[in-house]
Parts: structure tokens; C-alpha cells; sequence
């Protein structure tokens, strides 16, 4: 069932403007190459902070944030991605990491519990228990009457109050959007080894509409506009996270490349040069964003 | 119409919070039999939650994110240890953590002889945890003083109630008494057993005063604390909750750090409450408070 294609519309991407296909695709640059920054960063130990990369995973969000911009998001630990589609700021996102007063939370909380509250944003900090931004945005959800969107973790899933909260969801019948980003792990420890069921069956079975898709981009902003008439609703994708649980190490070769993908998808659509200059783009000021010696003189290395 | 009770108090602030601030009001059961011994009123606003601790506890917290100030119900106190978690670590860690708040009134009951899980007294784990109010109001007008606390700060409140007030209509107040022997500091349901006991140790020639304490965090000393206890030398803190570790055992060293007078701490036994009579494990009663002044005085 968990492959590179599962659940894909064939040649949706064709349907799609060219400009929405390229701002998904900057989006996934700029999550992608700030994580590259700040791999090289740990690495150098400027930044010595605990650090959840989403590399691997930023297609996602990336697709999120174009589909449904206005909600109020709920993330999880691995939230760079989200943080920075959605329209954080990333210099924020940078010394938030460094634990300067300059940061998101003033360098109060680090990389798993980012929050947002600008550029018309509005991402609620995550305290690090995971699946507990669940019920908190249920209970947004439920005092607000705004819509809301849960990301959490397939480990996550797995908790029980985060059942009882979709449950809620669905006898309330609230707006908020369950997705999963099901990268197959926790920690290290696989699904199949942890449970025998699914997931998206559960949502189902509450009464929700339930999907498993894969992290294809354009597949999740065409299932995201249509679930958001008919919530609540829950989206199971499939992903990869390319790095360790927490930290900048390698486990294994992930099991298919996104990014690599949705490049030669694009590149088939005839928008290689526009794509080449959108990751230059990123790859360059996500450079200078972690220039070694700006982040000397920030953290007084 | 004579003084109000305690519980109508309750069910009067909670009606006004409701109707005309847009307040919420969640918790489980609500409306079943004796809409939780008569505090809550029948009218809009009320949430009832399906029989799940933790993710109540975060639907309700979520509600504050979104400022409509919850007052959340917890029937009993030892339900706390499930619901618990979005209390202490979200609700009560947004302001320092992301300078945002989560103002949730948390209504926790207590009560007595109700066997091993519904006759908890835990406001002392509350107190152990930054970011909280921690009171334990048990007269109307010090409901009054907790709620409109509540509705001037942004911080996460724990109310420990106990049922032994809700039919309460009397003020307490401090109790203090030239050449006093002992100087009683009463917490929850104990302060009514601490003016029996008072009362018991009078008529045995020992003298004592009576301080009432509503506020366990912030818990601060005061001269009206410090000043009887100059003068008696002795004190004894009173709780309803375990000793061990617990708000008695607290306040007492912050009133021998603060004066340099012996005072001791008196809680719960160590060991689990039972539903049979001679292991229920209660509140120190009027006797047992006497016992304990007595064997302070006598070294």
C-alpha cells in the first residue's frame, strides 16, 4: 500500500496553472534548502539546539499552505516546513533555533514547538507531547467557529486521545482538517511493527471522510480543496523523512525522493528553466541566511 | 432571601459568564443527575464532553487559545491525573514559553469518604508546576475573589472546591487570640475541622488562632500570617491533600523560614484512601488536629 504513487491522480499537475505549480514548488525549495542550512549549521555545532528536520517531508505543507492559507494550524514537532510554507518568517524560525530573544518564542522553545503569529498566520506553538495539538485544535475549532488543520505524525495517531478528539470533531461537526503525515516511523520503529491497523479506517469509522494518499503535491492540494467542503476530514500521506528522529544524521536511503520527483514532473511540463531559477533562488538566500559568519556574530561564536 | 450558599455562588457566576461574556462551560456528565451537586445552571454555553480525560482536557484548553475563558469540570479530583496533561504542559507553559495564554477556569472538586477515586484532594501537584493559580476557595465571597482573579490575570486557575462547602453560606475569618498556644493554618475542607478543633482545645486550657488559607500559589506570607505566630510560637498546617510532599508541608516551611517558629505540617497518611470507615483516610479531623497540638506542646 506505502509506495512513491499511492492514491496519485494521473497527470493532475496538468490541470493545474502554471504559477500555482511553480509557488508549490518554491515553497518546497525553501523549506528544503533552510534545513540544508541548518544541517550544515549543526554540523559546525552553530547551532546546538535539539533540531526535527521536515526534509523529505516539505512537499506536504507545501501544498497545504496554498490550499487552505487561512486556517488556524495546529503542527506538530516536525514543523519547519509548515512554519515556512504557511509564511513564517524564516530568520525567526533560524534564531529561534540559536535561542535568541530574536526567535519565534524569543529562543524560549526551539525547533518542535514553533509558533506563528504574523503575515496574517496563525500557528499555535506545540509543547513537544505528540498528538496534542489534536484536541487543542478541536477545542480552537469548537470556540472559534474558524477552521482548523491538525498535522501530527503516524505515531501521533496511535494516541488515544487524539481518537477521541477526531470524535468529538465529527459529533460536533467542526472544521478542522486531520492530516497525518505518515512517514512510516517512530523514532526508528515502523508501523506494521507497531499496529495492525489503519489509521484512516479509524477516521472512518467515526464518520469523517478518510483518504491515503502519497506526498505527490498536486495530488494533496486537489484532495485538500475538495475535503475542505466536507469536514471534518482526515488525509493519511504517505512520506519520507530523509534524516534521524531528532538531529541532521542518515538512517537509510529514504524510500523515494520527492523532491527529485515533483522536478521531473515539472521539468516534463517544459518548466525546467523556471524551476532551475526558483531553487537557485531558495539555495541562495537560505545561504545567506546561514551564513557561517552572520551566524558567529548572532550566537557570539 | 438570606446569604447566599457556596454552590449557589457558584452556579450565579458561572450563569453571568455564560450569558453575557460568551463563556463556555465544559466537563463530563454535566447534565445528569443534580447538575454537579447544583453548581451549574441549565442555559447556553454548556459543552458536554464524551468520557475522554486527556482529549476533554485539550478540547477545553483549546477553547482558551481561542479566549473564550473556559470553566472546565472535573467531577473529582483524582481525574485530574488524566487530565492533567494539557493542563501542565500546555496550558500552564504558553505564557512563559510562547508569550501567549490560555486562561481556563478548572473547577476541581473534592470530596470525602467516596472510596479510592473519587475522594482525592490534589491541588498540591498543581502547585509543584509553574504557570499556575492554585486557590481553594471554600466561603461564597472567596469564590467571588477567585473567579474575578481569574478574569483580571491570563493564567490557567485551579480551583480545588470541596463538596463539604457548597452548603456553606458563612465567611471565615482569621481567628486570633491573646496568648495563643498555637496558631492553626487551615486548607479546604480542613478549615471547618480546624474551628472544631479550636473549639475542643479551649475547653482543654490550650488557646489557639485560626488563619484560613485560600490562595496555595501565589502563596504569600503576610503579617497577618507572620504576626500570630510571633506570638503563639507553635503552628500547624492543615491540609486535606497527602502530607508528604504535599501544601501542608509547603507552607509550613515557608512559615519557619519566614519567622524562625516551629510549624508543623498535617495532611493525609501515606497510604491509598479505602471505601471502609476505618481506612478512609480523610481530612485531619477535629480530633486528630487536637492530638497533634497537643503532643506540640508537650514536646
Amino acid at each position: 500500500m506505502r509506495s512513491s504513487n499511492f492514491g496519485i491522480i494521473p497527470n493532475i499537475s496538468k490541470s493545474f496553472e502554471t504559477g500555482l505549480l511553480l509557488d508549490i514548488f518554491r515553497r518546497i525549495c525553501f523549506s528544503r534548502y533552510f534545513d540544508l542550512g541548518l544541517i550544515n549549521a549543526a554540523n559546525e555545532k552553530l547551532v546546538t539546539s535539539m533540531v526535527y528536520l521536515s526534509l523529505g517531508q516539505e512537499s506536504i505543507s507545501a501544498a497545504l499552505s496554498k490550499a487552505i492559507p487561512e486556517y488556524l494550524i495546529f503542527a506538530q514537532h516536525r514543523c519547519h516546513d509548515t512554519y515556512l510554507s504557511f509564511g513564517g518568517n524564516p530568520e525567526k524560525l533560524r534564531d529561534e533555533l540559536l535561542c535568541l530573544p530574536s526567535g519565534s518564542s524569543k529562543g524560549r522553545a526551539g525547533s518542535n514547538c514553533l509558533q506563528c503569529f504574523e503575515n496574517n498566520v496563525s500557528m499555535f506553538g506545540h509543547h513537544g507531547l505528540i498528538g496534542e495539538n489534536v484536541p487543542l485544535g478541536v477545542g480552537a475549532a469548537l470556540g472559534s467557529g474558524k477552521p482548523v488543520v491538525c498535522i501530527f505524525g503516524d505515531g501521533a495517531a496511535e494516541e488515544d486521545y487524539v481518537f477521541s478528539a477526531m470524535g468529538f470533531a465529527v459529533t460536533h461537526k467542526l472544521p478542522v482538517l486531520f492530516v497525518c503525515e505518515d512517514n512510516n516511523l517512530s523514532i526508528l520503529t515502523t508501523v506494521e511493527v507497531r499496529r495492525s491497523w489503519s489509521v484512516t479506517n479509524v477516521a472512518k469509522a467515526l464518520g469523517m471522510p478518510g483518504i491515503d494518499i502519497t506526498d505527490d503535491p498536486w495530488t494533496i492540494y486537489k484532495k485538500t480543496q475538495e475535503l475542505k467542503n466536507n469536514l471534518p476530514a482526515f488525509i493519511n500521506i504517505y512520506t519520507c523523512r530523509a534524516r534521524w528522529h531528532v538531529g541532521t544524521g542518515i538512517d537509510n536511503p529514504p524510500e523515494w525522493d520527492r523532491f527529485k520527483i515533483v522536478k521531473d514532473e515539472l521539468n516534463g511540463l517544459g518548466l525546467s528553466d523556471q524551476i532551475a531559477k526558483i531553487e537557485e533562488e531558495a539555495k541562495t538566500s537560505m545561504e545567506k541566511l546561514w551564513d557561517k559568519k552572520l551566524l558567529q556574530k548572532l550566537s557570539k561564536k | 432571601m438570606g446569604q447566599k450558599t457556596v454552590a449557589e455562588t457558584i452556579k450565579e457566576i458561572t450563569r453571568k459568564h455564560l450569558e453575557e461574556n460568551n463563556g463556555l462551560l465544559l466537563g463530563e456528565s454535566i447534565s445528569a443527575v443534580g447538575w454537579v451537586n447544583n453548581t451549574v445552571p441549565n442555559c447556553k454555553g454548556i459543552v458536554e464532553l464524551p468520557m475522554t480525560d486527556v482529549a476533554g482536557a485539550g478540547i477545553a484548553v483549546g477553547t482558551a487559545l481561542v479566549n473564550r475563558r473556559p470553566i472546565f469540570v472535573i467531577r473529582f479530583q483524582d481525574f485530574l491525573i488524566l487530565n492533567g496533561s494539557p493542563l501542565i504542559f500546555f496550558a500552564a507553559k504558553i505564557k512563559e514559553l510562547h508569550g501567549k495564554c490560555a486562561p481556563i477556569f478548572v473547577r476541581a472538586i473534592g470530596a470525602e469518604g467516596l472510596g479510592p477515586v473519587h475522594s482525592g484532594v490534589l491541588h498540591s501537584i498543581f502547585m509543584h508546576f509553574p504557570g499556575f493559580r492554585v486557590c481553594s476557595p471554600m466561603t461564597p465571597a472567596e469564590y467571588i475573589e477567585a473567579w474575578e482573579d481569574f478574569i483580571k490575570h491570563d493564567d490557567p486557575m485551579i480551583c480545588s472546591e470541596h463538596r463539604t462547602s457548597y452548603l456553606n453560606t458563612a465567611e471565615m475569618k482569621n481567628v486570633l487570640k491573646k496568648n495563643a498556644d498555637v496558631t492553626l493554618y487551615a486548607i479546604s475542607s480542613a478549615r471547618f475541622e480546624a474551628i472544631k478543633a479550636a473549639e475542643l482545645l479551649e475547653k482543654e486550657g490550650i488557646i489557639s488562632n485560626i488563619v484560613h488559607i485560600m490562595w496555595l500559589k501565589p502563596f504569600k506570607i503576610t503579617n497577618g500570617m507572620t504576626k500570630p505566630l510571633h506570638q503563639s510560637k507553635l503552628g500547624l498546617v492543615i491540609d486535606s491533600g497527602y502530607e508528604i510532599a504535599g501544601a501542608s508541608r509547603s507552607i509550613a516551611y515557608e512559615l519557619n523560614q519566614a519567622t524562625g517558629c516551629c510549624v508543623k505540617a498535617l495532611g493525609l497518611f501515606d497510604r491509598t484512601k479505602c471505601l471502609c470507615p476505618e481506612l478512609q483516610n480523610k481530612t485531619p479531623d477535629a480530633n486528630r488536629i487536637c492530638e497533634t497540638v497537643k503532643n506540640m506542646i508537650n514536646g
